[in-house]
């Protein structure tokens, strides 16, 4: 019996300083990349929003002048989200924010939404989405051109009734193949349109 | 030297080849494939884990108590797999937007504890690591010739998206096979995968079998085997 509690305790303690070493390894890594991480995070965020909205049309800490706004069924979300707000002189310019599309063919289709005031498209991205490669993934910017269409039309460009895919009546092209996710997409960016054109001043409400 | 590394290097390679003939890693292996670029991707940042695990696992094989083993491998393989993830994403970001959604698939690939387990842990620090880089290489070839068959019949296409690891002058990399090809959907979803590596292991097997054939032939007529 003592024979096994030495042995428990020598491989214990063995096992107890490989632990500590792992741990020692991965916590100094985490702490000397932290910074660089959230620098890098930071910039890519920055990447993204300035590729719907021209970091030359504003003039404001776009970054830090965010509104987190509650879960909104029209936009998708399911948790607290930041909305983006550009202005220029202290007067609205644009707001960027998440929606998500929930009826991709393979799940949620996560789009960052680019809005100018007037209503008009600043532009649409796709952030995240599990659709099939080689068909659905079209949407991805990376992969074709095709979400680019969004840039500059609104609610009444084309008219509310053709936002939807030519397979159904509507403005936008589907995919060979893939009809489902471009509806999905374009039903997201309308809504999003709509909850902005319903939402606009207190979207762009200063913060206090 | 040669004789230590060379069976090394033939083992990881081909004769013992991770994906090919221990069938390990599969779970990535199958689920990343589906391009070239994909599995190249998941075959490097691979790599990368199987010599630093492998080193690292060797250098302390002295040290691991042997009825504790299994533990002390997870812990090393999941703490090299965080810090080649974090230092990735601080220094290394554009890569890491590329390869970061590979990295943890990476603690799931068994081959990894399978070496540690095989070879480090009983071999010194010098061909662990030859036969970490090795075996990665190995798996890396399976990967990139996998997810050039099924990116071929699924969109027609090799190389596509290059750009996404070499840069914007890889854009124009990708070959297009075949012009207005309709797409097979089937190769790009998992059945695709498993059907490509099956047929990669029985082309395989085929070389063997034949590999084989020759060198029994040409001994044989000079002296019958005894054993029978």
């Amino acid at each position: 019996m003592d024979e096994v509690k030495t042995k428990i305790w020598k491989v214990g303690l063995m096992l107890a300083l490989f632990a500590i070493g792992a741990t020692s390894l991965v916590s100094l890594t985490e702490a000397n990349t932290r910074d660089k991480i959230i620098e890098n995070e930071r910039q890519t965020l920055l990447a993204a929003i300035n590729a719907l909205v021209d970091s030359n049309d504003y003039d404001n800490d776009i970054l830090t002048d965010t509104l987190l706004i509650p879960r909104v069924r029209q936009l998708g979300t399911s948790d607290f989200t930041d909305v983006y707000r550009a202005r220029k002189g202290g007067s609205p310019v644009a707001a960027v924010f998440t929606s998500i599309a929930p009826n991709g063919y393979n799940g949620k289709i996560k789009l960052l939404v680019g809005v100018y005031y007037d209503g008009t498209l600043a532009g649409v991205r796709v952030i995240n989405h599990k659709e099939t490669p080689g068909l659905g993934d079209k949407i991805n910017v990376k992969k074709s051109d095709w979400i680019l269409q969004f840039k500059g039309l609104s609610l009444t460009n084309p008219s509310e009734s053709l936002w939807k895919v030519k397979k159904d009546g509507g403005d936008f092209d589907q995919f060979t193949g893939a009809t489902i996710t471009p509806r999905a997409v374009v039903t997201a960016v309308k809504k999003s349109l709509q909850y902005f054109e319903k939402n606009r001043d207190e979207l762009f409400k200063e913060a206090k | 030297m040669n004789d230590v590394y060379g069976p090394i290097i033939r083992d990881g390679l081909w004769k013992n080849n991770p994906a090919l003939v221990q069938l390990l890693g599969l779970c990535p292996l199958l689920a990343v494939s589906n391009t070239t670029i994909n599995g190249l991707g998941l075959g490097l940042a691979t790599i990368l884990t199987l010599v630093a695990s492998n080193g690292l696992v060797s250098l302390f094989r002295k040290k691991i108590p042997d009825e504790a083993r299994l533990p002390v491998f997870v812990m090393i393989i999941a703490s090299i797999v965080t810090v080649i993830e974090l230092s990735m994403n601080a220094w290394f970001h554009e890569l890491y937007l590329i390869l970061g959604i590979f990295i943890p698939l990476i603690v799931t690939n068994c081959a990894i504890t399978g070496r540690a387990e095989a070879f480090a842990a009983r071999n010194p620090v010098g061909p662990s690591v030859v036969d970490g880089l090795m075996m990665g290489l190995g798996f890396t070839a399976v990967l990139v010739l996998l997810g050039a068959v099924r990116e071929l019949i699924g969109q027609g296409t090799i190389l596509s998206e290059a750009h996404l690891m070499f840069g914007e002058a890889a854009r124009n990399m990708t070959i297009v096979v075949i012009e207005d090809y309709r797409g097979f959907l089937m190769a790009l979803l998992p059945p695709g995968a498993f059907i490509g590596l099956g047929l990669i292991v029985a082309l395989k097997n085929v070389i063997d079998a034949r590999q084989k054939n020759k060198q029994a032939n040409v001994p044989s007529t000079e002296a019958t085997p005894a054993e029978a």
